[in-house]
């Protein structure tokens, strides 16, 4: 709170310069700026890519010429220069009076109108951007999911203080729920026979399923809670890292689900659309949890149960509800994941997605929905950018991490509420 | 009816008799003391009684209720709110959030409302709001709201710590030493809100001191407890010229002050 007044009065370096020139600019400016971006890059993208000697669009912002194609990264650098950050900032700098009366304007109405401006404009900017080509829509796609995923397990390892493993369990849990839902009912299969409905109520029928996943997904989470809540003490870390791998074993051992190999034929429904509405609405409930006095019980459980139970507070009940409303969202993330590469096997959801998942929590910040934002955000981009390392991006991702952890041990955002008002508000 | 009424109450850590058949009884509205040497058994009292022990032998009883061995939280929404001794502040909660969350079990908008912002949260959230306010006001601390615990001068923090236990206008609070550490002024200035939050709210209350000006300025009735024992009760004045308490003490200085 008092950091921002201090630096204020402090310029600290160049940074501090830039943050003060973008100062009177407000998130709507910022939004609209990547959507003309977008705009310009589909208008003249590609004759610009190749006139600064790239055969196509980078797809990532340069990332994936970086390992790969070294002679490329003055281009790509020029390219993102040229198409990202100049686009953005011009139109946000200059833009900024009238961006901000309109803010203004939205500012009065109710938050729900506001919020629903900025996510169309932030929609619109993800759907020019990732129809460029496939493969950034799944990236796109499979961010959105790390996001909620990321969030769901800093509800317990960050709000709630203990240390869960189950995440790729019950990611496994839902993308299976999820998988035979849709392709037992609703696909020509040759493992669950011919479609039982048509697929015209998708849009429907999709995040009904999905809820349905969670529940089965939370249901799982009941089995850890039950006893690794009984007594107080580190029980959840084992438990919870055991029913991963039992999980994945039993996956593997049950034949009508595919086996080792798994389950494919899930229809083409986490569009982006759908994805993004579905994670939006996911990040709002968990916010509402972690901001009601209800969910602020958990911090209160982690900082001092003593306390807590003294001021009438249920721990038990708050961390078993607090699990299974985690293990609710994990589930939903996995049956998204399912539909997006419309195909998944058990091997999918080891030890390998554990460290990716505890990565994205740990590196963005504990206790905090911008933490985990930028954690999988961050995360994700980096683990494309060195997928040309192969197995030793898994090397250099926990390095990192741990370099983090010396400097910020709770991450890099850690304990910050997320401020709805303060993001949307009028600067000018 | 006693508001609270403890019988036989016996308490063994390990080989240790730390409580030894005790024997308490408040009334509504009474203010009571309980004076003793170090490591007398006074907060372990405490503990047995809002349910963070399980007393070895004993009946403990709360506004009719039978409550021993019942969960703290459970014992705690029956109307018995305390403080601690070492002052227990959520590290990463708001002064406002720490008195808000004292009213957890007040709080009915369920599930739906911890994940949705249903209309019953928001009024429940605001009201609860009110109250948390009111509460720190009435401690003086009202300034305080958007603190971090670790931000709070010694004093703020020891009545951040009352104004959470006393928010929910519990029908008895406890309070561990609440002057301890505290200047001559300070603790006097203690005593007036304890007196003025007594005056408002009419809660029983139980409080712990080692200091005599205290138990004198505010109790009606004082318990003297040595090595788990209950060695005198009565008036402060009755109290303060035992033969016996006055032996208990011989030596300790801050009996004097
Ligand atoms: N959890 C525990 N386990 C073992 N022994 C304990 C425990 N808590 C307290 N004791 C012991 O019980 C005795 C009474 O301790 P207690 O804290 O109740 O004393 P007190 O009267 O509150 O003292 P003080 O004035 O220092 O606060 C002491 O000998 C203490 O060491
Ligand atoms: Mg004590």
């Amino acid at each position: 709170m008092h950091q921002t007044t201090s630096t204020a009065s402090h310029p600290r370096g160049s940074l501090e310069l830039v943050r003060r020139f973008f100062a009177n600019v407000p998130l709507l400016a910022w939004f609209c700026g990547a959507l003309v971006a977008v705009i310009l890059e589909r208008a003249v993208g590609l004759s610009m890519a190749q006139s600064l000697g790239m055969p196509r669009i980078p797809v990532l912002f340069g990332f994936l010429v970086f390992l790969k194609q070294p002679a490329l990264i003055p281009g790509a650098l020029g390219y993102v220069l040229l198409m990202n950050i100049l686009p953005i900032c011009i139109t946000a700098k200059i833009g900024a009076p009238v961006f901000n009366l309109v803010s203004r304007i939205l500012y009065k109405m109710p938050l729900v109108v506001t919020a629903l401006v900025h996510l169309a404009v932030l929609y619109a900017v993800f759907h020019f951007w990732a129809d460029v080509n496939a493969y950034r829509m799944i990236m796109l796609k499979m961010m959105l999911i790390s996001i909620l995923l990321t969030l769901s397990l800093n509800v317990i390892n960050g709000y709630m203080g203990e240390f869960s493993c189950s995440h790729p369990g019950f990611m496994a849990l839902g993308a299976y729920a999820a998988s035979l839902f849709t392709v037992g009912l609703f696909v020509n299969d040759q493992l669950f026979g011919p479609a039982m409905m048509t697929s015209d109520y998708a849009v429907v029928f999709f995040p009904l399923g999905l809820f349905f996943t969670g529940l089965v997904s939370a249901l799982g989470a009941l089995v850890i809670a039950i006893p690794s809540f009984k007594t107080r003490g580190d029980y959840l870390a084992i438990i919870s890292l055991a029913f991963t791998f039992i999980i994945k074993s039993v996956l593997e051992n049950l034949e009508f689900l595919g086996g080792p190999r798994g389950l494919s034929g899930q229809p083409d429904w986490s569009s982006l659309p759908m994805v993004f509405i579905i994670v939006v609405f996911g990040v709002w409930v968990i916010n509402n949890f972690v901001t009601s006095t209800m969910g602020k019980a958990l911090n209160a459980v982690r900082d001092d149960e003593i306390a807590a139970e003294a001021m009438t507070v249920d721990t038990r009940k708050t961390k078993i509800i607090a699990f299974m409303f985690a293990a609710f969202w994990a589930g939903v993330a996995g049956g998204l994941f399912a539909h997006v590469l419309r195909f998944v096997n058990p091997s999918t959801f080891g030890i390998q997605k554990l460290a990716e998942v505890l990565a994205m929590v740990y590196f963005g910040g504990l206790n905090s929905v911008y933490g985990s934002i930028v954690g999988a955000v961050s995360i994700s981009l980096l683990g494309e950018a060195l997928r040309p390392l192969e197995i030793l991006k898994w090397i250099i991702i926990p390095l990192l991490l741990i370099l983090v952890m010396i400097f910020r041990p709770r991450g890099l955002i850690s304990f910050k509420e997320f401020n709805i008002h303060n993001l949307l508000k009028p600067r000018g | 009816m006693p508001l609270l009424e403890v019988s036989n109450m016996s308490h063994n850590f390990g080989g240790l008799r730390a409580v030894n058949e005790y024997n308490l009884a408040i009334e509504p509205g009474q203010i009571v003391g309980l004076i003793g040497p170090n490591g007398a058994g006074k907060t372990t009292v405490f503990n047995l009684i809002t349910g963070i022990y399980r007393p070895t032998e004993g009946r403990i009883v709360f506004n009719g209720q039978d409550v021993t061995g019942h969960a703290p939280n459970r014992i705690a929404s029956l109307g018995l709110a305390r403080t601690f001794q070492e002052m227990r502040l959520w590290r990463h909660m708001t002064v406002l959030e720490h008195v808000k969350m004292a009213c957890y079990s007040k709080f009915t908008y369920g599930l739906a409302g911890a994940f949705l912002q249903t209309p019953k949260r928001i009024r429940e959230e605001a009201e609860v709001e009110e109250l948390a306010f009111a509460s720190l006001k009435m401690f003086g601390v009202e300034q305080f709201a958007s603190h971090w615990p670790t931000d709070l001068p010694y004093g703020a923090a020891r009545r951040v710590e009352m104004a959470r236990a006393a928010v929910t206008k519990p029908k008895l609070l406890f309070l561990d030493e609440p002057t301890v550490g505290m200047t001559p002024e300070e603790m006097l200035a203690m005593i007036e809100v304890v007196r003025k939050m007594h005056e408002t709210l009419k809660p029983a209350v139980f409080l712990i001191e080692h200091r005599l000006k205290v138990v004198s300025e505010l109790c009606h009735r004082v318990q003297t407890l040595v090595f788990g024992q209950v060695i005198a009760e009565g008036t402060p004045e009755e109290i303060q010229n035992n033969p016996k308490v006055i032996e208990a003490y011989l030596g300790e200085e801050k009996v004097v002050a």
